[in-house]
């Protein structure tokens, strides 16, 4: 329990941590998925798994965007980025993301037109202001970050911009959380619900979970006593025999969500058929496309994309530690190929990835200490 | 990626009004607020903004939160290069 002095609220954070205890049936194995990359993050940060008791474990999931995007994507955005003519631009979390011929930030380095971009808007600017040339926006993100590819698009078709397009690779989180749950080897108690992705689609969407499938969800905001107290939640309803959809987050997330975001996402987008994740494989509907009255601003529809299909490296395992199945350091790779230096997957290459998070807060915490053990003996 | 920065509504883009100018620690930048069109908004409000779009109106304790929470991430500095980074609004200096 050395980290809880460190928290603004030691007081209500042992608190939280004494109720889990109570309340985790010793005999019994909790585990819990947290679905949201932010809250992985926060949990490696904080240091949250050294207040749970060994019953309770915490099993990372699939919300990492660029985490579950198939390599053959990226080398499909990559081939756009050639394209005489084209400006390829994309949030800054891209830009390391390894392709088979490396990632954006190398193929800009040996000539390609790559900018990084902070928001769509800058995108569609981008496109304003070089009528002579071509810009694809490499979309990406799940339901937090969709509406505004939606608006950006909305906006590019009010203007009547025809050199602007968007390769669209926006994802959605129900059914890769009905993926894991149909999973033969995926055996789960609850989920702490993703924060931000539930301000825009609210919590009814998640009712199929404490419903057809009996586990507990309580959406949860990011604090380390937001994360504890939806533990709390849980294993509450566990003990109680309940499972219900709860939101720990009300002061950010409405139960309904965000209702015009949910509107523009339905005027622009359509759901795909299937889409490739990355560890879970095919997933139906899992993923958005543009409406056909859309086509003119459709990367996809206006070139032609290769539709690249990679298998992942053999020897890196980002499928079995995205599916909960391996924890980060015990994949092959792990801090000796793979590193956020050098990432070979993409788990390594973002905050909210569970690679990197470990790597960032446990693995270099336990080389230091290591050294420092080395030095005193 | 999934960044949310707290931000003050200080001012409205009078002829784009689905455009506020919003203050995170002393930057003043255009953030888009469209998706807040449902709900009262004005300046002095806080939002949480997320690739240059306000997503939600929250409270001032929350806004204060957030921002710790960023601190204490080791986000903070990254959001404010993305607020800093915007291009798409006009600088309201």
């Amino acid at each position: 329990m050395k980290y809880v002095d460190e928290f603004r609220d030691p007081k209500l954070i042992r608190q939280a941590a004494d109720e889990i205890r109570r309340l985790a049936r010793p005999g019994r194995h909790y585990r819990i998925m947290e679905v949201c990359g932010g809250h992985t993050h926060a949990i490696y940060r904080f240091g949250l798994e050294g207040l749970l008791p060994e019953n309770v474990e915490l099993i990372h999931g699939p919300g990492c965007p660029v985490c579950v995007l198939p390599m053959g994507r990226t080398d499909d955005g990559l081939a756009l980025a050639e394209l005489p003519g084209v400006i390829f631009t994309a949030f800054g979390d891209v830009m390391r993301v390894p392709g088979t011929k490396g990632s954006p930030l190398e193929h800009k380095a040996r000539g390609a037109e790559i900018r990084m971009v902070y928001s769509p808007l800058d995108a569609l600017k981008l496109a304003q202001s070089n009528p002579g040339k071509h810009v694809v926006f490499f979309a990406i993100g799940f339901e937090t970050t969709a509406p505004s590819t939606a608006l950006t698009l909305l906006k590019a078709r009010q203007l009547g911009l025809k050199n602007f397009s968007v390769f669209c690779n926006h994802v959605t989180i129900i059914p890769a959380i009905r993926a894991i749950l149909d999973s033969p080897d995926m055996r789960l108690d609850a989920f702490v619900g993703p924060g931000h992705v539930s301000t825009v689609i609210g919590c009814r969407p998640y009712e199929f979970i404490a419903q057809d499938f009996g586990k507990p969800i309580v959406v949860s905001g990011f604090e380390p006593l937001d994360i504890l107290q939806s533990l709390v939640m849980i294993l509450r309803q566990l003990a109680e025999g309940r499972s219900e959809v709860e939101n720990q987050y009300a002061r950010v997330v409405p139960w309904e969500g965000n209702l015009p975001a949910l509107r523009a996402l339905e005027e622009v987008f359509e759901l795909r058929p299937y889409f490739e994740w990355r560890g879970l494989g095919f997933i139906s509907q899992s993923a958005l496309k543009l409406r056909d009255e859309f086509a003119e601003w459709d990367s996809e529809r206006r070139f032609d994309v290769p539709g690249i299909r990679v298998t992942d490296p053999k020897a890196a395992q980002c499928g079995e530690v995205l599916k909960g199945v391996l924890k980060p350091p015990q994949c092959k790779l792990f801090g000796t190929e793979c590193t956020p230096e050098r990432p070979v997957g993409a788990l390594m290459v973002s905050s909210e990835g569970a690679c990197a998070a470990y790597y960032h807060y446990v693995h270099r915490l336990a080389e230091a200490n290591a050294a420092a053990g080395s030095l005193e003996g | 990626m999934c960044l949310a920065i707290p931000g003050r509504v200080v001012d409205f883009v009078a002829e784009t009004p689905q455009l506020a100018v919003v203050e995170v620690s002393g930057v003043k930048r255009q953030v888009n607020v469209d998706l807040l069109r449902d709900e009262p908004l004005g300046p002095g409000d806080w939002v949480l903004i997320h690739v240059g779009f306000a997503m939600s109106k929250i409270s001032a304790a929350a806004a204060e939160e957030q921002m710790r929470m960023l601190q204490m991430l080791g986000e903070d500095l990254q959001a404010m290069e993305e607020i800093a980074g915007y291009q798409f609004g006009r600088d309201p200096s």
